[in-house]
């Protein structure tokens, strides 16, 4: 049971709640997103309380993931786009603090919920066409039908562009929740092979070193991923929302 | 990681049969809830999620749109002003210095010029003095020289003259001592005078 894999993704209830005869019980999952709430705001909160002209190492931190963010919507989306600013450095913090969480042992990864990273996906492409109609009416469709193709193409490049569109909301939520999910079961394969190996006496713990160096290796590795699936989330982000903003390509 | 069995029981019994892992696994299996659905495609969870979800990442998006990112940006804002400011400050202090520095080297050229005048002028006015001077001094000289050569030429003719008396009283002084008699003053003289020439 400590060796299964799969173990550390169990949703399981912490208060139950049931409204409507559907279940909004207060999961560990629930408790996490809480956790990964309150660590970001209070972090970002108590740092920046200063307000220090000349800012203290925490500070720059947060101020370098305020810059990081500005700059990669600004660039993405234009001085238009920063309207969008609070929405996407939100995501950003939420899914790097969430990724990071979970990977301490005994922790539960929130990231690693495909309804999780689906929901924000669909917030993001909910953002994307609800804006980009109200702002462009019906010239937000000029978004499937990209200029100086010829006549004969356009139905074709048109479905071919609807599908893309349809298909990023999957592509952006899988991304995410894929990379948590296969880091975090051979994260725990490799730990598993520790525990088993070494109890199998003298020959077997020392056969676990390599699985246990493995296991520090890809804690390191599931570092680099949790920063690097924020920032691609985010900067997906961006760019779709450049789309609502900018629509005719 | 929280394990309550007590979730997984209610989702079990649809699944109840499914459980074909051994003994040992089974209770695992069972708190699995779904009887082997793999935990993020359970749906039964869903509504759980989304739900908190919405909540903690509105509040989320809330705080830090009202308080953090106003703050952040606020801090940054006054940064960027004052390193601005103090970059202007330090722009128009270094003019001032250039200024200084240029209003310096002229009044340095003035006064290196008017210290070469003056030089010249004071270099001239010795020169012409000395030259003066020195006119003078060749003069007092010329004059000095002109009164010896002068004297000296009286001296001469005075010794010349005592050269033909001294010869006269010699010529004599021998004659009479020869013996020779009384010989006239006179005829000396003529005689010296004679053996002079």
């Amino acid at each position: 049971m400590a060796n299964d894999p799969i173990h550390q993704f169990q949703i399981s209830k912490l208060i139950p709640i049931e409204i409507g005869g559907l279940d909004f019980s207060f999961t560990n999952s629930a408790a996490f997103m809480v956790a990964t709430v309150v660590t970001a705001s209070a972090f970002l909160f108590l740092t920046t309380s200063s307000r220090g002209l000349v800012p203290s190492r925490m500070q720059s931190v947060s101020e370098m993931a305020y810059e990081f963010v500005a700059s990669m919507l600004r660039d993405a989306a234009g001085s238009q786009g920063m309207r969008f600013f609070p929405f996407v450095f939100s995501l950003f913090m939420f899914v790097l603090v969430a990724n990071l969480l979970g990977l301490f042992p005994y922790f539960f990864t929130v990231t690693s919920q495909i309804i999780v990273t689906f929901a924000l996906a669909l917030l993001v492409i909910g953002t994307v066409i609800v804006y980009g109609f109200a702002k462009h009416g019906f010239g937000f469709l000029k978004l499937f039908v990209p200029s100086g193709i010829p006549g004969l193409l356009v139905p074709l490049v048109v479905i071919i562009e609807v599908i893309s569109f349809l298909s990023r909301p999957v592509s952006l939520s899988v991304r995410l929740f894929a990379n948590m999910l296969a880091g975090h079961i051979t994260l725990k394969v490799f730990a598993g092979f520790v525990t088993s190996l070494s109890a199998m006496g003298a020959v077997g713990v020392a056969g676990s070193i390599l699985p246990l160096f493995m296991t520090v290796a890809i804690t390191g590795l599931e570092v680099l991923v949790a920063f690097l699936q924020a920032y691609v989330f985010a900067v997906l982000t961006c760019m779709y929302l450049n789309d609502a903003v900018h629509p005719g390509h | 990681m929280f394990v309550t069995p007590g979730y997984a029981e209610e989702v079990a019994p649809a699944a109840g049969d499914a459980h074909t892992t051994d003994a040992g696994a089974q209770a695992h299996t069972e708190a699995a809830g779904g009887g082997g659905v793999f935990p993020p495609f359970d749906s039964t969870t869903y509504p759980s999620q989304v739900l908190w979800l919405a909540i903690t990442f509105g509040l989320f998006y809330l705080f830090l749109k009202n308080v953090v990112l106003p703050r952040v940006g606020g801090t940054l804002e006054v940064r960027r002003d004052r390193i601005a400011g103090d970059l202007d400050q330090a722009a128009r202090m270094k003019s001032e210095a250039d200024a200084a520095v240029a209003a310096y080297e002229q009044e340095l050229a003035q006064a290196k010029g008017k210290a070469n005048a003056i030089g010249q002028d004071a270099r001239d006015g010795a020169k012409a003095e000395a030259e003066g001077k020195r006119k003078e001094i060749e003069a007092g000289l010329e004059q000095k020289l002109a009164a010896a050569e002068a004297r000296i030429a009286t001296i001469k003719a005075n010794a010349m003259k005592e050269v033909g008396n001294i010869a006269e009283d010699t010529a004599h002084a021998i004659v009479q001592a020869l013996g020779a008699g009384k010989v006239e003053k006179a005829d000396i003289a003529a005689a010296v005078k004679a053996a002079g020439k």
